[in-house]
């Protein structure tokens, strides 16, 4: 199954790199990995989803932790988080099929952020579940572009 | 007091109580080697930068010190590679100093340019690529705290030529390392040690598989108690001989593809087994569904990553190995009678014997020099391996006795690392006989530190095993592809004997069986020079038994003349 990993690491050049290289080494799968900046300058945060088992997750969890600049993991997977993703779709969208989209957009509580004379495109936040199921409401329209940040999150209450 | 970074460098060098390097000069470490010049720190100047790197380690792993390698940018550091993965897959604590191109240079494919930290970003602990002077003295401090905490490894410290050179006011910091990132592991798991005890009271066929942590956690002596206390046979690992004396009632020897064959029936029929700072690896355990199938597994290890990693254990503990031994012994009481376990044990070894032909022709068997130089030295010699047939009979037919007198790429298995690893160990232990035994194919490897040797005065013996084989892959030949024998046949080579004597070397070629042990006696002898005896072996000996890739340990070949 899918694993959100949420990994506090020091703000240094090429600590990307060693996470990444490590994954890659040992032969672990990335779905998605984001990294920014937290409220602590020296310190940066990576939301990685990866799949696999039980025993996998637990490998992926001890390599990252041999890593001198890792600091901390949290697999948030089963915990109370808020997780979200943001999503640019630029989808073809032709006078007929415009009304149609935007219905779509409205139930989603999703946005449009530009319209060219054959496209909109479209802004959507939310979790996985969410952005996947708007990607398959918007293809029978084509979708000619997508951009997807990946997942961020964060445990819910004061830990 | 205004220094430059290379005096900051050998400052804090000597603090970390560094007084042997092995490097080689270049470029952009020039400043390293101006300073070198008249410091107080002896260094050891190599023939090739893979020679220093295997040097230092092979110092390492005699003394138990961290051992200290130095090289110039690009081609120096790329030359030390090689050597930083041997002691990655070894655990072996090493500080590497690399030059770099000045700071301003860095990503404009200078002259002798390359992204060293890059490169052994997947085969190092940790690295460091150094980015200002005043950075100089901590980046060392930590390089060598993580290097030698936990599970010991290399660290490559990369350093700027322009940072080497800057000159700024140092004033030495005393303090502690600190990485707030990075905790030293002490303690243990009380409950699981507690659990422990009970399996092993419960065992009635229990098997102590020891691996080069007990030898690096200076934990024989505690592996030893729990063994005699509790009457366990012990088999060890290659990474692991000397952690149990090897002519000890209780030893079964090594395990895996070429154990013995009573060790890998014991483990086989196990009921308990009790890992000890090993890893579980392919070449141990061979098909890993099938390994000590019937047996529970406690499984201790500094590294938490190693727990699980290849197989499922039912007790991990991860801690420092000297410490959970000391508190799994201090809980048990020692039993007096042999059980029918050693009964099964003692007719699998009479049965299965470690056992080798006779040569047809009245060549010298390989295995028998092995045992001639065991019995000359008693087990108390320091012993480097290269990588190949010989290695596989010097874990068979010499019985380590004590920890750190086997050298030995066991990990990575680099061909060329015996000869410089003996260089250093005989650096760091010059109270004890050391040998290298080599294969003819694995000598000429860095066969050029011949030079460092005798610069030095380096009495190391290198015994080549020479059969004109590329000896482990003709067998493999041999075995699994129909007798092929593909580019192994290396019979165009020097002459040793000459080679040795080029460079004021002792040079010495035995053909008969009988002659062996004066030619050894005469070697030791010699105290201020490298010697070379040629051997001049059996040329299609195998190695066994042997427990062909994949399969489970029970089905071994070989070994029944």
């Amino acid at each position: 199954m899918r694993h959100t990993l949420s990994v506090t690491v020091d703000n240094k050049p090429g600590v990307l790199t060693r996470v990444a290289t490590m994954f890659r080494r040992r032969g672990f799968n990335i779905d998605s990995l984001t990294v920014g900046a937290t409220e602590n300058p020296t310190i940066s945060r990576m939301t990685i989803v990866v799949q696999g088992d039980d025993q996998i997750i637990e490998q992926v969890t001890k390599q990252l932790y041999k890593l001198i600049n890792v600091i901390k993991i949290v697999d948030v997977t089963h915990e109370r988080a808020v997780e979200r993703e943001l999503v640019l779709i630029k989808v073809r969208a032709d006078a007929s099929v415009r009304t149609e989209i935007m219905q779509i957009v409205e139930i989603f509580r999703a946005r449009i952020v530009d319209i060219g004379k054959n496209n909109l495109i479209i802004e959507v936040t939310g979790d996985s579940g969410k952005i996947d199921a708007i990607i398959e409401a918007l293809r029978p329209f084509g979708i000619s572009e997508l951009v997807r940040t990946g997942k961020i999150a964060m445990l819910r209450g004061c830990r | 007091m205004i220094c430059k970074g290379a005096e900051i460098l050998i400052h804090t060098l000597k603090e970390q109580g560094v007084d042997t390097i092995f490097g080689y000069p270049g470029g952009v470490v020039l400043p390293i080697y101006d300073v070198l010049y008249d410091a107080d720190i002896r260094h050891i100047l190599t023939r090739h930068e893979q020679g220093a790197a295997h040097a230092a380690d092979g110092y390492a792993r005699a003394s138990g010190k961290t051992g200290v390698c130095i090289a110039t940018s690009g081609p120096g550091a790329t030359n030390l590679v090689t050597g930083i993965a041997t002691a990655n897959m070894d655990s072996v604590p090493m500080v590497f100093f690399t030059g770099q191109v000045a700071s301003h240079l860095i990503g404009r494919d200078a002259f002798q340019e390359a992204d060293i930290t890059g490169i052994t970003l997947p085969i190092t602990k940790h690295n460091y690529l150094v980015e200002r002077t005043e950075d100089v003295e901590r980046v060392v401090k930590e390089a060598f705290y993580i290097a030698r905490t936990n599970r010991p490894g290399p660290v490559v410290v990369d350093l700027p030529k322009d940072i080497l050179d800057r000159s700024i006011d140092f004033i030495p910091d005393n303090s502690e390392v600190f990485i707030h990132s990075y905790r030293v592991m002490k303690g243990f798991n009380a409950g699981q040690v507690i659990n422990a005890v009970e399996l092993i009271k419960k065992a009635r066929r229990p098997v102590l598989y020891a691996g080069g942590g007990v030898i690096i956690s200076d934990a024989a002596p505690e592996l030893q108690e729990l063994a005699e206390k509790r009457k366990i046979p012990v088999t060890t690992t290659l990474m692991g001989m000397g952690a149990f004396p090897g002519n000890s009632y209780l030893s079964l020897g090594m395990l895996g593809m070429h154990g013995t064959k009573y060790a890998n029936y014991a483990i086989s029929e196990a009921d308990l087994l009790i890992a000890v700072g090993v890893r579980f690896d392919d070449r141990v355990t061979g098909k890993i569904e099938a390994f000590a199938p019937h047996a529970r597994v406690i499984h201790i290890d500094i590294d938490a990553a190693e727990i699980g990693k290849n197989v499922a254990v039912d007790i991990p503990i991860v801690g420092q190995v000297k410490e959970v031994l000391q508190a799994i012994n201090q809980r048990l009481e020692p039993v007096e009678e042999l059980s029918e376990w050693h009964q099964t044990i003692d007719r699998w070894k009479m049965e299965y014997p470690l056992r080798y032909p006779a040569s047809r022709e009245g060549r010298i068997m390989p295995q028998h020099v092995i045992e001639s130089i065991y019995d000359l030295t008693q087990g108390d010699a320091i012993i480097t391996t290269e990588v190949g047939q010989h290695q596989m009979w010097t874990a068979q037919y010499y019985k380590f006795k004590t920890p750190r007198s086997l050298i030995t790429s066991g990990g990575l298995g680099t061909m060329g690392y015996g000869f410089p690893a003996a260089i250093g160990a005989k650096i760091a232990r010059p109270d004890k006989t050391v040998i290298d035994i080599a294969g003819d194919g694995s000598i000429q490897m860095n066969i050029q530190e011949l030079g460092t040797a005798m610069q030095y005065k380096v009495p190391v013996i290198v015994c080549i095993l020479n059969n004109q084989y590329l000896g482990m892959v003709r067998q493999w030949q041999g075995l699994f592809y129909r007798g092929r024998y593909s580019y192994t046949d290396i019979s165009l080579q020097p002459d040793f004997v000459k080679l040795a004597e080029a460079y004021g070397a002792v040079g010495m070629r035995v053909t008969e069986p009988d002659q062996v042990k004066d030619a050894l006696l005469e070697a030791m002898k010699v105290e201020d020079r490298p010697v070379f005896i040629d051997f001049i072996v059996e040329r299609e000996a195998n190695v066994y038994p042997m427990v062909a890739p994949g399969e489970s340990l029970i089905n071994m070949i070989g070994g029944d003349e």
